[in-house]
C-alpha cells in the first residue's frame, strides 16, 4: 500500500457522507481502506458513476498491498497467497494464511494415491470455533513420462477440489499436464534457468500462474521474474530455494527475509509470494520420524518469516497438528479482541441442576471450554471472570484470577448460585485449585476442583456430577 | 491537435525520409504512440512492436544525428553499451533473461545493541562454575542478515525439588531420578547436553509442602555440588513465600552468578531484586503479555532497586502454540524491536518458559477430546514437537534462553537455532532436482 494514513485515501472519495458502504462518513470508510478491512469497490458510488471512475482506478493502484496476490485453483477451494503489507504481523496483520500444499507423485499405485489425497482433503481439527484444514494438492512428476504424469494428474482431478500445484522442470511433462488441468488454474511449477522461455510459454499459453525456481540466486531469481512481468505473465511464485541443513539452510533463511523485505520495500520486481519446499528436508534425513520432525521444523521458520506457501511430505498427524496452528498463530489478525465479555453464560440448555463452571475472559480459555461442553452436550452455565484476558495458571499466578472476581462475576450477571441452582456449588479449573479455600469463604459456595484441561471434564462430570450431598 | 499514428505507420513515414540528405525538417504536433495491450501482449506481439520501435528509434536517431547531436554518446549512457549495438539490446526482451541485481537495504533503524547478560561464574570469578554463559548482544533481529549475532541460544532444563506430575512422555525419562534434584541435574547435563539447569523449588509452596526455604536452599546447595553449568533459582511461584524463598536460595549460591525467578508486579520484588545485588546473581523480570507491564518492572529493578542492567534478564511470558502463542510471539517482537531501536527499558535479553507447551492439550491427550477431529496420531511424537515448534518461534521473536523439559525438544530445539545461528556444519543435498527425489 502506497498511502497510510485515512487522510490520504479520504481524497480520491466522494466526501459526500452516502453512507452506501455502511460507514457513516467517508472519513470513516478510509480508515477502513487503510486498516484493509473494506476495499475501492465497496464506495458503490465510485463504481457506478463515470466521473469517479479515474480516481476510483488511480486509489486502488494506490490500495494495492506490496506484495502482489496470486490465486491458485478455482471456486470454493481456491487460494490466494500473497498481499502482504507489513513485516511484523504487530504493525497490521498478514493477509493470506500460508498455503500447505503436501505432495503425490505419478509413480504412486491408485490405493496410494488415494490414500493420500483423501487424508490431505479430510484431515481437520476444530479450533476457536472453526476447523483447521490443509489446503492443496502438489503432484511430483517422478517418472519422467508426461503422459504418465498427465494420467495421474487426471486422476488427482477426479478425486479432489483442492487446488494443484503441478511440478516437473520438463516443458513436455508441464504441457502434458495443463491439457487435462489448466482449466482447474494449478500453479506451474517450475520454472528454471534452463527451461524458462519455454515454461513462460505455456503460462501465456494455458494462462496459470508459475513459480520460478533460482536455487540461492537471487539476481537469477528477480531477472526472471523481471521478464516474465515483461512479457505479461504477473501470477508469479519465487522459489529461492529450501536447502534442508547446515549452512546452506541458514541462508535459504536470509533469502526469505531479503526478498520480503526488498518487496515490503517498494521493489516491484520481487514483490510476489514466496514459495518454501520443507520436503527437501525427507532428502537429508533416512528415518521417517526424523524427516518429519525436521520438515515440520523447517515448514516453522518459513511459516513464520515469510513463506506464502510451501510443499510438504509428512501427512503424520505430529506434522500437521503443529504446522497447522503455528500457521494459525502466525497468521490470526492480532487487532482483533483478546477477551471475551465476563459474566454468567448458557451452554446448552441449563437447569438449576446444571453445572457451573468457572473460567477466565481469554478468549482462548473461553472457547476451549465452551467447545469441550458443547461438543459433548453438556447444558451448563460458564462463569467468566473478567481476568484481563489471561488465561487460568497465568491469571492464577498473577492475581487476576481470585475469590473476589468470581465473585464479583456473579453479583454483576446478578445470579444469585442459591436462589437459580439445586446445589449452590462451582467448579473451579484445576489449575486454580490454590483458590479453592477462598472461594468457599467469598462466594459461600461449595466448591469442587475440575480437571486441569476442560477436555476431561465430560468424563469427570460424569463421575463427580451432580455432587454427593446438597 | 494531436495525431495518432501506429507505430508501423511511423516506421514506413521515417523509413521513406531520405536522412542523408534531410534539410530543414521540423516535427509538427503531438506525436502520440498508442501501444496497445500492455501486460497482456503475447510474446510475438511483443517482439514485433519491440522490433518497430527499435526500427524507429534508428530512424530518429539518425535524424537526431544528422542535427549535430552527440546520440551515440546519449545511447552508450542510457544503455551502458557501445553506441551502435545499443539500440538493437532492447529487441531480444523475450531471447534473453532481463539481467538485474537483487539489492535490499539493511535495516537502518536498529541502532542499539541488546544488553549482554552473563550467567555463571568460574573459580576466576569466585564462583564454581565449570563455564559462563553470555545472552544477548543481539544488534538486529534473531539470525538477520543486519549484524552478526554475538552469542546463541541456551537451554536450560528444568529440574523439581520434589516429584511431580507431568505428561506421560516427559516422565518416562526422568523416573529414575524424581526425588533427586541433584541426580536429575545430572542427567540432564551429562545425557541431555542441557547448557544451563533450572531448579525450581516447588515444594516450598505453603499449599504443596510449605518446605522452609532454608532446607530448600540446601537443595540448590546439592544441584551446585552435582553440576558445574550455571544455574536458574526458581520458586514455587507464590508470591508471598517465593521472596524468602529465593532469599536464602540466593545466599548459598553466592558467587555463583545465578539467575533468580522470578521478580514480579505481584510480589516484593525489591526483596527479590536485593538478593540478586546482594549475592552477585541476576534476576529474571516476569510480567504476564503487557509490554508497560515489561518496561515499568525493568525500570523499577533498575531505578528502583538498582539492579545493575547487565544483571536483568526478561521472561515476558510464554503461552503454548495453540494457547495464545500469537500473542506471547508478537509481544516478544514488540519488545525486542523496541529494544533495538533504543527502548532501553526493553533492552534485556529474553527468557522463555517454553515447558509451558506440556500445558497444551495436544501434547499429552491420548486422543483428541472432540468427536469431530481427525486422529491426533501417537502423542509420544506429538509432544515434542509442541514443545519444539513453541520454543522455535519465539527464538524467531527474538528469545535468547529456553526453559525446556524433554530430550528430544532440546535436541532439536538446539540444532535448528544454531543451525539458522551458523554453526552447524552439514553436507546439505543437492535440491536442484528436488521434484524426482525419492523421499
Amino acid at each position: 500500500m502506497k498511502i497510510n494514513s485515512p487522510l490520504d485515501a479520504y481524497k480520491y472519495l466522494p466526501g459526500t457522507n452516502c453512507g452506501r458502504c455502511g460507514e457513516d462518513t467517508c472519513m470513516a470508510f478510509a480508515s477502513h481502506l487503510i486498516d484493509r478491512s473494506k476495499s475501492g469497490e465497496d464506495c458503490l458510488p465510485m463504481v457506478e458513476e463515470d466521473k469517479y471512475a479515474k480516481k476510483l482506478e488511480e486509489l486502488e493502484k494506490l490500495l494495492a498491498p506490496e506484495i502482489k496476490e496470486v490465486t491458485i485453483g478455482t471456486g470454493e477451494k481456491s487460494v490466494t497467497i500473497g498481499g502482504d503489507d507489513v513485516l511484523f504481523r504487530h504493525k497490521l496483520t498478514f493477509f493470506n494464511k500460508t498455503a500447505y500444499a503436501y505432495d503425490v507423485t505419478d509413480t504412486m499405485d491408485d490405493k496410494e494415491l488415494e490414500e493420500r489425497i483423501n487424508t490431505i482433503q479430510t484431515f481437520k481439527k476444530f479450533y476457536v470455533g472453526e476447523f483447521l484444514t490443509l489446503d492443496m494438492v502438489a503432484v511430483r512428476c517422478v517418472s519422467g513420462k508426461p503422459e504418465t504424469f498427465a494420467e495421474t494428474v487426471k486422476k488427482v482431478i477426479g478425486l479432489t477440489e483442492l487446488p494443484l500445484v503441478l511440478c516437473s522442470f520438463d516443458p513436455a511433462v508441464l504441457k502434458a499436464a495443463l491439457e487435462v488441468a489448466s482449466d482447474k488454474k494449478p500453479l506451474m511449477y517450475a520454472a528454471n534457468q534452463e527451461n524458462w522461455k519455454e515454461v513462460a510459454g505455456l503460462a501465456k499459453e494455458y494462462e496459470v500462474p508459475v513459480t520460478l525456481f533460482a536455487p540461492n540466486d537471487l539476481d537469477l531469481l528477480k531477472s526472471m521474474a523481471k521478464t516474465f512481468a515483461e512479457m505479461g505473465i504477473e501470477d508469479l511464485v519465487l522459489d529461492p530455494g529450501t536447502f534442508p541443513t547446515g549452512r546452506e539452510l541458514k541462508t535459504t533463511f536470509e533469502n526469505f527475509l531479503k526478498i520480503r523485505r526488498a518487496g515490503i520495500d517498494g521493489d516491484g520486481e520481487i514483490a510476489y509470494p514466496i514459495m518454501a519446499v520443507p520436503l527437501t528436508a525427507w532428502m537429508a534425513y533416512d528415518d521417517d520420524v526424523s524427516a518429519s520432525y525436521w520438515e515440520t521444523v523447517v515448514a516453522s521458520v518459513l511459516t513464520v518469516k515469510y513463506g506464502d506457501i510451501m510443499i510438504m511430505h509428512s501427512i503424520e498427524p505430529y506434522a500437521l497438528l503443529p504446522e497447522m496452528h503455528l500457521r494459525d498463530t502466525i497468521y490470526t489478525d492480532p487487532r482483533k479482541p483478546v477477551t471475551v465479555d465476563p459474566g454468567v453464560w448458557e451452554v446448552g440448555s441449563p437447569t438449576a441442576d446444571s453445572p457451573i463452571i468457572v473460567t477466565t475472559n481469554f478468549a482462548l480459555t473461553y472457547y476451549t471450554v465452551e467447545s469441550d461442553i458443547a461438543s459433548n452436550k453438556i447444558d451448563c452455565y460458564i462463569v467468566v471472570a473478567d481476568t484481563e484476558g489471561i488465561g487460568v495458571e497465568a491469571a492464577v499466578a498473577g492475581g487476576q484470577l481470585t475469590a473476589d472476581k468470581i465473585k464479583k462475576t456473579l453479583e454483576n450477571a446478578k445470579f444469585d448460585l442459591k436462589e437459580k441452582t439445586n446445589y449452590n456449588t462451582v467448579i473451579l479449573p484445576g489449575l486454580s485449585a490454590r483458590l479453592q479455600g477462598d472461594v468457599e469463604d467469598k462466594v459461600g459456595s461449595r466448591v469442587l476442583i475440575g480437571p486441569a484441561d476442560s477436555g476431561r471434564l465430560p468424563g469427570w462430570l460424569e463421575k463427580n456430577w451432580p455432587p454427593q450431598n446438597k | 491537435m494531436s495525431d495518432k499514428l501506429k507505430l508501423s505507420d511511423l516506421n514506413s513515414i521515417l523509413k521513406d525520409l531520405d536522412v542523408e540528405s534531410l534539410e530543414g525538417v521540423t516535427i509538427e504536433g503531438d506525436i502520440e504512440l498508442d501501444i496497445q495491450g500492455g501486460g497482456g501482449m503475447n510474446p510475438a506481439m511483443a517482439y514485433a512492436l519491440g522490433h518497430e520501435a527499435a526500427q524507429i528509434s534508428l530512424h530518429v536517431a539518425n535524424i537526431a544525428r544528422m542535427l549535430g547531436y552527440p546520440v551515440d554518446q546519449l545511447f552508450a549512457q542510457c544503455l551502458g553499451a557501445g553506441g551502435e549495438t545499443a539500440a538493437l539490446q532492447a529487441e531480444p526482451a523475450i531471447e534473453e533473461l532481463m539481467q538485474t541485481k537483487f539489492d535490499v537495504a539493511r535495516s537502518s533503524e536498529w541502532n542499539t545493541p541488546i544488553q549482554e547478560v552473563t550467567l555463571g561464574a568460574t573459580s576466576a570469578d569466585g564462583g564454581s562454575r565449570g563455564h559462563t554463559i553470555t545472552l544477548g548482544g543481539e544488534k538486529a533481529m534473531p539470525f538477520y542478515f543486519d549484524a552478526e549475532m554475538p552469542n546463541r541460544n541456551y537451554v536450560t532444563m528444568d529440574v523439581f525439588d520434589m516429584p511431580i506430575s507431568m505428561a506421560k512422555s516427559v516422565k518416562s525419562n526422568y523416573e529414575d531420578v524424581m526425588g533427586d534434584p541433584a541426580e536429575w541435574a545430572k542427567k540432564v547435563v551429562n545425557e541431555y547436553n542441557a547448557d544451563m539447569v533450572t531448579i525450581h523449588l516447588i515444594s516450598t509452596d505453603p499449599l504443596i509442602n510449605d518446605t522452609p526455604a532454608k532446607e530448600a536452599a540446601k537443595v540448590v546447595e546439592d544441584v551446585l555440588q552435582a553440576v558445574d553449568v550455571p544455574i536458574v533459582i526458581g520458586g514455587s511461584g507464590n508470591p508471598q513465600k517465593d521472596p524468602e524463598v529465593l532469599e536464602k536460595a540466593a545466599e548459598v549460591a553466592e558467587g555463583e552468578r545465578a539467575l533468580l525467578a522470578s521478580a514480579s508486579l505481584n510480589l516484593d520484588y525489591e526483596r527479590v531484586a536485593k538478593a540478586a545485588t546482594d549475592y552477585g546473581h541476576a534476576v529474571l523480570s516476569w510480567t504476564q503479555l503487557e509490554i508497560n507491564a515489561q518496561k515499568e518492572l525493568n525500570r523499577k529493578l533498575m531505578k528502583q532497586c538498582n539492579v545493575p542492567r547487565d544483571s536483568i534478564v526478561m521472561d515476558p511470558t510464554t503461552a503454548a502454540l495453540g494457547y495464545g502463542l500469537d500473542y506471547a510471539y508478537s509481544n516478544m517482537e514488540r519488545i525486542r524491536l523496541s529494544a533495538l531501536m533504543g527502548d532501553d527499558e526493553l533492552n534485556f535479553p529474553m527468557s522463555s518458559g517454553t515447558t509451558n507447551a506440556w500445558g497444551a492439550r495436544e501434547s499429552w491427550m491420548k486422543e483428541s477430546p472432540l468427536k469431530e477431529d481427525s486422529d491426533w496420531g501417537p502423542r509420544e511424537y506429538r509432544g515434542p514437537i509442541w514443545e519444539i515448534v513453541t520454543g522455535l518461534s519465539l527464538a524467531l521473536a527474538g528469545n535468547d534462553m529456553f526453559m525446556m523439559m524433554h530430550p528430544t525438544s532440546v535436541q532439536v530445539l538446539k540444532e535448528i537455532t544454531q543451525t539458522l545461528y551458523g554453526n552447524i556444519e552439514a553436507k546439505t543435498p543437492d535440491i536442484t532436482n528436488w521434484i524426482t527425489a525419492e523421499v
